[in-house]
């Protein structure tokens, strides 16, 4: 045998063989296991089905009310009924606003004139914080970003409300 | 760069002895099937493990879908099957494995049988052998009723009916397997799950490591 048939030695190949097609087994046994453990992550995300949300529009005033309904979720394997609450309202211009009543600051519950001494005001009982009528954080309180808006459309003269979308902080 | 990683920790701790210990050895001419072809029945130990390795492995995976309770138990598998990518190949995986880890355990024993591998000094490596077999069947029999399908639970009614025939102890062992005297429910369910998932797999990862220690310290078994 001379030198230069010698660029790969037996051992080396062996190596390299051995190793490849471990890898090869070891990556067709892995693949599926950690493409199903990553799943939720690709799965694609579920666009925001409008929903009836019992409130007319004609109903609607120029001062915020607060209106509950259900929507159907589907976790997984688990179907359920869970609730969303909105504040709705007609602007001066007669849009209709569907606010969302989770506070931008730790996740509690706003409410509309919720503190005596905040009229006109959306109010956190958890911290102080407060929102304009539009929604829009009152500067030097917890809240570092605007009340989320629901996605509406209006069918039938009856609001329908989709998924809560937040906007660029004030 | 791994070099330079490896380097680093053995420099510290010296781990290439340990290395040396589990991987290099010398692998007798007898038992290799590049100089003899025959010597393929030496492989069903090592086959058996590697699908032990597989089992592990994916039961790891499909415990992130699945729910030890008689009202979700079966909706999350079917979950798992239908709606997960490759959910069905992984848990197809498992339920195959299960059937191959079986007929590889029995052809090792099988080899290690027809050779007299198991006598004299290898009495106590044949003993831990057939407890790993016993834990494997009960690996086999408490997932078989995981799915909490109609084939799983009357399957287990009947292993429950099986324990129920054991002299004196019977109807004991009956209600610890199942956790309750009469029902296969609620509790047979998640005892089930505790024996397949957690007590199983730790009392095999014991008699594995004893079995594989003896066989180095006492070498495979010379040729015929």
């Amino acid at each position: 045998m001379s030198e230069d048939k010698q660029q790969v030695s037996r051992r080396q190949f062996l190596n390299y063989t051995l190793t490849g097609v471990g890898g090869f087994m070891a990556a067709g046994i892995l693949a599926p296991m950690l493409r199903m453990a990553i799943d939720p992550v690709l799965k694609p995300s579920k666009s925001g089905e409008f929903v009836n949300v019992g409130l007319a529009v004609e109903d609607i005033t120029t001062t915020p009310q607060r209106i509950d309904w259900k929507v159907d979720q589907v976790d997984g394997w688990y179907e359920s009924k869970v609730g969303r609450a909105a504040w709705v309202y007609k602007d001066e211009n007669g849009d209709i606003i569907a606010l969302s009543p989770i506070c931008k600051h730790l996740g509690c519950v706003v409410s509309w004139e919720g503190s005596e001494q905040f009229p006109n005001q959306f109010y956190c009982p958890c911290h102080d914080g407060r929102y304009t009528k539009d929604g829009v954080n009152v500067p030097n309180t917890p809240p570092t970003a605007p009340l989320d808006t629901y996605q509406q459309k209006v069918e039938n003269g009856m609001l329908y409300l989709g998924k809560a979308v937040p906007r660029k902080g004030a | 760069m791994l070099q330079k990683i490896y380097d680093w920790i053995d420099e510290r701790i010296d781990i290439t002895p340990i290395w040396r210990d589990i991987a290099d050895h010398e692998v007798p001419e007898h038992v290799n099937p590049a100089h003899h072809f025959s010597a393929f029945v030496y492989c069903f130990g090592g086959l058996t493990f590697f699908v032990v390795v597989i089992q592990i492995l994916s039961g790891m995976f499909l415990t992130m879908y699945y729910v030890p309770d008689i009202e979700n138990a079966w909706k999350s598998v079917y979950y798992l099957q239908t709606e997960v990518a490759h959910g069905q190949i992984v848990r197809g995986m498992h339920h195959w494995g299960a059937s191959v880890v079986i007929v590889m355990l029995l052809l090792h024993t099988l080899r290690v049988f027809f050779q007299g591998a198991y006598k004299k000094p290898r009495e106590l490596n044949w003993m831990v052998g057939v407890l790993i077999f016993f834990v494997m069947l009960g690996l086999g029999f408490t997932g078989y009723l995981l799915p909490w399908d109609n084939k799983a639970y009357f399957a287990t009614q009947v292993g429950l009916e099986i324990a129920d025939q054991v002299p004196l102890i019977g109807p004991e062992l009956k209600t610890l397997l199942a956790g309750d005297p009469e029902i296969v429910g609620a509790q047979t369910l998640t005892r089930f799950f505790a024996i397949h998932v957690f007590f199983l797999p730790g009392a095999l990862f014991a008699l594995l490591a004893v079995h594989f220690i003896l066989i180095r310290r006492q070498g495979i078994s010379g040729p015929l």
